[in-house]
């Protein structure tokens, strides 16, 4: 299977791999996936108290390739985002910017609910009215 | 990395065609095109003569006699003829077969099919190392049961099952015994009279022979062992499998059985050196974990499992520049990880995690150093990436998350 060049980037490359506080009450761990299924993501989100947007995300991913891809992806799209806009990250934009073959598709699909888990946890820390809708996939 | 060099070490997928094969076959494409059955002119006669002469060689090599090699396409077309062919030839015996759960899929798959078909299968357990055992293959044998099919040697893990006692227990029985000895086959001596097996299947691409070329050997004395034909024409092959001689396959894998009765030794030895070689280097990074029997097993397999990376991950890391596989689920449409390690009884998490390697005739001392390199590096980078290896690092225990499932 040849993977697109965006792909092996961000597999090679990864951007914002690490790891915040999750203690923050400003920080969001949406931790997904499960190892006997051979992907675990973890990604987080910082937010800024002052404007509401996103100022920082981190992930680390267990996983083949294009999932961490997808992770690294995703967490490149959210900085600068508010929440709202955040929420709008679907997964077949990252399917369509990364290539993804169909047998990957489920990549970008735990990519999309380890977003709206972060952003659930933000939301429940902060006693803000739950806006993430209950996974569809 | 260094886009330019390649390395090879999937050997057990397939190995490449030794040139010296390749030579022998060359003639028989475009000189000596002549169709083996053809009895009465030259051309017919030169390739029959061929034919001949690469069915000693092949017998020759597995210690039987030519009348009892039957030549197909390939080890999947042999191992669905003798499990097939068994079960409808010897349908007034018994309608019973067993097998083990770790074999490859062409052996699962037709007995599948023969369950489908009336017939009754049982799966057997492998224990730990991925070695049968003998008790419960005894106790499973019935008044029904016709046949015991059991591969030689794992194409996963190179595990080799102790076939003498198999044999044995299936002479005590007067039960028939078929092996698929694709793997076994030219690397380490394989006489399945010697160890009691009547049918066996193998290939010539795994042996570096061609690829489209296999046999199905099929015992003739003690006892005459027929299987039904699964594919109906000219009668070629005493009946048992019609179909034009792919003459040029026959010539090859012909010439890959005489050089693996000369090699293999040598080769084997050499192998399993590089091997071990390879193999204690990357056992020394912590969290690494051997699949299969360490002693009963093929010289040139190892297949380890890298805790908390993920197979098709790691292999990503250095798949430009060497081949391996996994047994990880993302390297097949099904998501599922590889049943054989699972038979093993590892988790999930550790099949997922699992890499084989299976060197070959071809592969040097510095290819086996730079594979090394490669893979400690791309350990390091995956487990720098990973949640789970950053948690068991920090002393939690993954088996108190609830994972979400997916």
């Amino acid at each position: 299977m040849a993977y697109s060049d965006k792909l092996l980037e961000h597999f090679k490359h990864p951007k914002n791999v690490g790891t915040l506080d999750k203690s923050k009450k400003t920080v969001g761990t949406g931790l997904v996936g499960a190892p006997e299924c051979g992907d675990v993501m973890r990604l987080q989100i910082e937010v800024d108290e002052a404007t509401g947007m996103i100022k920082d995300a981190k992930f680390k991913t267990f996983g083949c390739g294009s999932a961490i891809a997808s992770s690294s992806l995703a967490t490149e799209w959210l900085k600068g985002k508010s929440i709202d806009e955040a929420l709008t990250i679907d997964n077949m934009t990252i399917v369509e910017e990364l290539a993804l073959p169909p047998v990957k598709i489920h990549c970008s699909v735990l990519a999309e609910d380890a977003i709206k888990g972060a952003i659930k946890d933000y939301q429940e820390k902060n006693g803000i009215t739950v806006t993430v809708e209950e996974s569809s996939h | 990395m260094d886009n330019k060099r390649l390395i090879y070490l999937d050997n057990n997928a397939t190995t490449p065609c030794d040139p010296r094969v390749v030579e022998e076959m060359l003639p028989f494409f475009h000189q000596s095109y002549g169709n083996a059955a053809s009895r009465n002119h030259p051309f017919g006669w030169v390739a029959e003569e061929a034919v001949d002469y690469a069915r000693e060689q092949v017998a020759n090599l597995i210690n039987v006699s030519p009348k009892e090699i039957i030549f197909t396409s390939g080890a999947t077309e042999s191992d669905n003829l003798a499990l097939k062919g068994v079960f409808e030839m010897y349908q007034k015996k018994g309608n019973h077969i067993i097998t083990l759960k770790t074999e490859h899929k062409a052996v699962l798959d037709s007995c599948q099919k023969i369950e489908k078909m009336g017939g009754e299968v049982t799966y057997l357990d492998v224990d730990r190392e991925g070695l049968i055992n003998l008790e419960a293959l005894e106790a499973a044998i019935k008044d029904n049961t016709i046949l015991v099919s059991v591969m030689w040697a794992n194409n996963e893990t190179g595990v080799i099952q102790p076939m003498k006692e198999i044999g044995d227990i299936c002479k005590k029985h007067g039960v028939l015994f078929m092996s698929d000895a694709t793997q076994a086959v030219g690397k380490i001596p394989v006489d399945p009279k010697a160890v009691g097996v009547h049918l066996m299947a193998f290939t010539g691409h795994k042996m570096y022979g061609p690829k489209g070329i296999g046999v199905l050997f099929v015992n003739r004395k003690n006892p005459r062992v027929k299987v039904t034909s699964q594919m109906d024409g000219g009668g070629h092959e005493r009946g048992m499998r019609s179909g034009t001689l792919n003459v040029p396959g026959i010539v090859g894998i012909g010439k890959a059985a005489e050089l693996a009765a000369k090699e293999m030794q040598q080769d084997a030895e050499r192998l399993s050196k590089l091997r071990d070689k390879l193999e204690n280097a990357l056992m020394e990074m912590e969290e690494t974990y051997l699949n299969g029997s360490k002693e009963n097993r093929m010289p040139h397999v190892t297949n380890i499992s890298f805790k908390h990376v993920e197979g098709e991950g790691l292999m990503m890391t250095f798949n430009q520049n060497v081949g391996v596989s996994s047994g990880s689920a993302c390297t097949s449409a099904s998501l599922e990880p590889s049943y054989v390690l699972v038979a093993l009884g590892l988790g999930d998490d550790l099949a997922h995690s699992s890499i084989r390697f299976s060197l070959g005739r071809f592969t040097t001392e510095e290819e086996i150093d730079y594979t090394i390199d490669a893979l400690k590096k791309g350990v390091q980078h995956m487990r720098d990436l990973s949640p789970i290896w950053e948690m068991y690092k920090e002393g939690i225990d993954l088996e108190s998350i609830e994972w979400s499932a997916h």
